[in-house]
């Protein structure tokens, strides 16, 4: 997980979700429908996006699990989340984690999504806040229309 | 006396830039810990068994079994024998155990013997309603002659059901005791405020209460109390003597921790041969659960409007009581005006702006409105595009355009502010306030940082915790005022300071001096000058300490704002799909500290919007009382690609900004309803009159078949 080995015991009920944030304190992914409907818990599976609530934890032995924590840090941020911040896409941040990864798998696929495959990538994730169109920004990439030109970043 | 203001516009550092928000790294690479990403050791999981009856009567609780369960460390009922409990989804018991799992495992287990009582849940059917609380008519003018003379009128009965906050971060908190100390991490609005809540449920002195939230997953008016869930997290956590965590599942946080009422209302609405309106009616009611709804400001906006009578019934249904949902009855009052008025304007055969703009004398702000209505309609290319309402249905797909304008306070709220100059000059300013995701972190580094002359790396935000100098709770979009004026004001104080104790070395007077660009040097004559970090040397060995309260309005910070929003949307004929095309909004706040933040705010506001417009309802099950979709699957919540192009227009500069700071995280929420309910009656030729616009709402309308909602 996040590039190391890790080793646990759980109960076979314990979902990965459950397991990351209360076991190995992993607390990026958050848990918000618990249901597989808002996208708020979504981690990397050998590279693939999954939503961790809908995830036995034991479903994942012997997988590899990125959770946002493992795509940077906020000293080394990966370039979607630098972008996140850059184009404001998030408020109060408690979708921001699943909406990161999401993304992040997103333009790892195809840099430059038409609106089915945003549609695909990103319609099972749902913001509160109403931070859309800074994230719309991010998938356009720099100096797409929608982006934040006038960005004065870090003041 | 010390003089307390904003810079002039070119000589502003900070106030008015784009900075991004602070926390953005933390809160982007999931670094940032949430109150519900707390674990401190031995921390216990807690859950909530809830009544699945919207009324009945608790006969017998047997908890044993449930406490037999190995990892269960305590159960306790809330609710006992002989309790009457009023709606689906209220507290009954609560169980702490190891992990989350076992709690459930031990809800499982609660035995809940209930005597089932009769309920209501559907408040749009008010004559069926057991305890309707009809309130008294008022009347202004003479209505009843108005309507008579008048040229043209219309009457229809409009609404739009309840809906719910849906904080992502769900309600919930994790309580720790040291001794006969509580700390509780909250997701709150209220970081100041709560201890003293907590203290006396709990017995204790609020001294002993501290109150955590570095950040928080959204609240929109429902985070403002402990709640019984958090006494009730506490008093687990003292009894287990270990931690614990309780936080809502999602079906409890829909249902019990969060709604806005309902409002219905027959309105009849009446103007001249000029389009100037004559008369209002309107007979209303609405829904927030148990405790009923107050009326809403109707008219709404227009409140000069001459000849007005207004009635309104309360009516109290066995559902959770409401919570003040982002600027309360302002969207409700604004759909049932706005749409009427519009639907006026057509029967008049006026472009519904010219009408607006030939009744503006009615409104507080005349020539605000005026003047975003013209740049609105211009963004909009509203002259060239807009046309009556449509009657053919020559295709499937019809477009058409919709306008609505809305008002705000936003006052600064109570707030105080302790700033500190080290002597190795850095800044620090904290506050018992909190940041729900508006961005008030920033701002406040932002004034911090524009008065002392440096940059937001060099100062430091401190908030989030109650032993920091009390703030306001976040609502009425007052937060943004109440922190910039008390910051200001203690970093003001703190600069003279520093100031005096350095002029003499400048060989000036401490009013000769500036801070600016990370240097402090004479006005005028910038060669006398040192840099801040050698001025901060020189304040002696302790630091410089300043403290700044709110006064209330003045220089610093005001309120009352207004805001037009144009809606264009095109509806699928066939289907009665609904899609918003785009959303223009153009919006007054005052002086803005940060554009960007703003800009975020309003885009929140639209989005939100259009989630209410199309999408967001609560569906009580009239059969058994409890919410059809207490989630996330069928509560639909709008999503990135559902709410069009949107484009937003701040009103700012001379005019603006010498009305200082004011809210903005309400406004904008409140005429999406009713401008997109307006653009689909322009797209179809008939007003659909219920919100949210469902497509069998809107083949309905179309259909000529009535109902309601």
């Amino acid at each position: 997980m996040n590039g190391a080995v890790r080793r646990l015991e759980v109960e076979p009920r314990v979902t990965l979700l459950d397991g990351l944030r209360d076991v190995l304190d992993t607390t990026g992914p958050k848990k918000v429908c618990d249901r597989g409907a808002c996208g708020a818990c979504t981690v990397l599976e050998d590279g693939q996006p999954i939503y961790a609530c809908s995830r036995l934890l034991i479903e994942s032995a012997g997988r590899s699990i990125t959770t946002v924590e493992g795509l940077g840090s906020p000293e080394a941020m990966h370039e979607v989340q630098r972008a996140f911040v850059e184009n404001d896409a998030q408020q109060c941040g408690y979708c921001t984690p699943g909406f990161v990864v999401a993304t992040a798998a997103l333009l790892a696929r195809n840099p430059a999504p038409g609106e089915e495959e945003i549609e695909a990538g990103l319609g099972g994730n749902f913001c509160r806040c109403g931070t859309y169109m800074g994230i719309r920004a991010v998938v356009a990439g720099p100096g797409q229309a929608g982006g934040d030109g006038g960005g004065n970043v870090g003041g | 006396m010390a003089d307390y203001s904003w810079p002039e516009a070119d000589r502003r550092g900070q106030i008015g830039r784009r900075p991004a928000r602070l926390d953005g790294p933390v809160k982007s690479t999931g670094f940032a810990r949430y109150p519900s990403d707390q674990n401190p050791p031995g921390l216990l999981a807690a859950k909530i068994l809830t009544c699945p009856h919207a009324h009945a009567r608790v006969v017998r609780i047997d908890t044993s079994a449930a406490e037999a369960i190995p990892g269960v460390r305590v159960v306790h009922v809330i609710q006992g024998e002989g309790s009457e409990i009023q709606w689906a989804g209220d507290e009954v018991a609560a169980v702490a155990a190891d992990t989350e799992d076992i709690a459930r495992d031990a809800l499982r287990a609660l035995q809940v013997e209930y005597e089932v009582l009769p309920h209501f849940v559907t408040e749009k059917h008010r004559d069926r309603a057991p305890a309707a609380q009809p309130g008294s008519e008022r009347t202004d003018g003479d209505p009843d002659a108005a309507f008579a003379s008048a040229h043209r009128t219309v009457e229809q009965t409009l609404g739009m059901p309840q809906m719910a906050h849906m904080c992502l971060e769900p309600h919930g908190q994790v309580a720790a005791w040291d001794g006969d100390e509580l700390e509780v991490h909250a997701s709150t609005q209220a970081v100041s405020t709560l201890a003293g809540q907590f203290a006396s449920e709990l017995g204790i002195p609020a001294t002993q209460v501290r109150i955590r939230t570095e950040y928080m997953g959204g609240g929109f008016g429902s985070k403002f109390s402990p709640d019984r869930w958090g006494i009730v997290g506490a008093e687990l956590a003292r009894e287990a003597g270990a931690p614990v965590k309780l936080f809502l599942d999602r079906d409890q946080e829909v249902s019990v921790a969060g709604s806005r009422p309902s409002a219905f209302a027959r309105v009849r609405v009446a103007a001249d041969e000029q389009g100037k309106l004559v008369a209002w009616d309107s007979d209303s009611w609405g829904s927030g659960g148990l405790p009923g709804a107050s009326q809403t400001p109707l008219p709404y906006v227009f409140s000069r409007l001459p000849n007005r009578r207004l009635r309104h019934t309360s009516v109290p249904t066995n559902l959770a009581g409401s919570r003040a949902w982002r600027a309360p009855n302002h969207p409700q009052a604004c759909f049932l005006t706005m749409a009427s008025l519009d639907d006026l304007a057509n029967e008049l055969d006026l472009d519904p702006i010219e009408f607006l703009d030939r009744n503006l004398e009615f409104t507080g702000r005349a020539d605000v409105y005026r003047e975003e209505l013209g740049i609105a309609a211009g963004m909009a290319e509203w002259k060239e595009r807009w046309q009556p309402r449509k009657r053919s249905r020559d295709s499937a797909l019809q477009r058409g355009l919709g306008v609505s304008i809305h008002t705000w306070g936003g006052r600064g709220h109570a707030s105080n502010c302790d700033v500190t100059v080290h002597p190795d000059g850095a800044v620090e300013a904290r506050l018992g306030s909190q940041d729900i995701g508006t961005g008030t972190r920033t701002i406040v580094a932002q004034v911090l940082a524009e008065t002392f002359g440096l940059e937001l790396p060099q100062v430091r935000v401190s908030l989030g915790d109650n032993r920091f100098p009390q703030s306001g709770p976040s609502g009425g979009s007052s937060t943004v005022g109440g922190v910039c004026a008390s910051t200001r004001r203690a970093a003001q104080d703190a600069l003279r300071e520093v100031l005096t104790r350095v002029a003499p070395r400048l060989e000036a007077d401490p009013e000769q001096l500036t801070a600016a660009g990370g240097r402090v040097f004479v006005e005028g004559e910038p060669s006398r000058s040192m840099s801040w970090t050698e001025a901060a040397s020189r304040i002696g060995g302790a630091p410089v300490s300043a403290q700044g309260r709110n006064p209330g309005p003045g220089r610093l910070i005001s309120s009352g704002v207004g805001g037009v929003q144009i809606a264009e949307v095109e509806v699928d004929m066939e289907t009665g799909v609904v899609q918003v095309k785009r959303m223009i909004a153009v919006q007054d706040c005052g002086l803005i500290v940060n554009r960007r933040l703003a800009e975020s705010q309003v885009y929140g506001g639209l989005i939100m919007g259009v989630g209410y417009a199309l999408f967001e309802e609560w569906i009580p099950d009239p059969v058994t009382g409890r919410l059809l979709n207490a989630d996330m699957e069928f509560y639909k919540l709008a999503g990135l690609l559902d709410v069009g192009s949107l484009e937003v227009h701040m009103m700012t500069g001379p005019g603006y900004d010498e009305r200082g700071v004011i809210g903005l995280g309400e406004p904008p929420v409140i005429s999406p309803g009713a401008a997109i309910s307006n653009a689909v009656a322009n797209a179809i030729g008939v007003r659909v009159p219920w919100l949210p616009l469902t497509p069998d709402r809107v083949l309905d309308a179309l259909a000529g078949r009535g109902g309601i909602a």
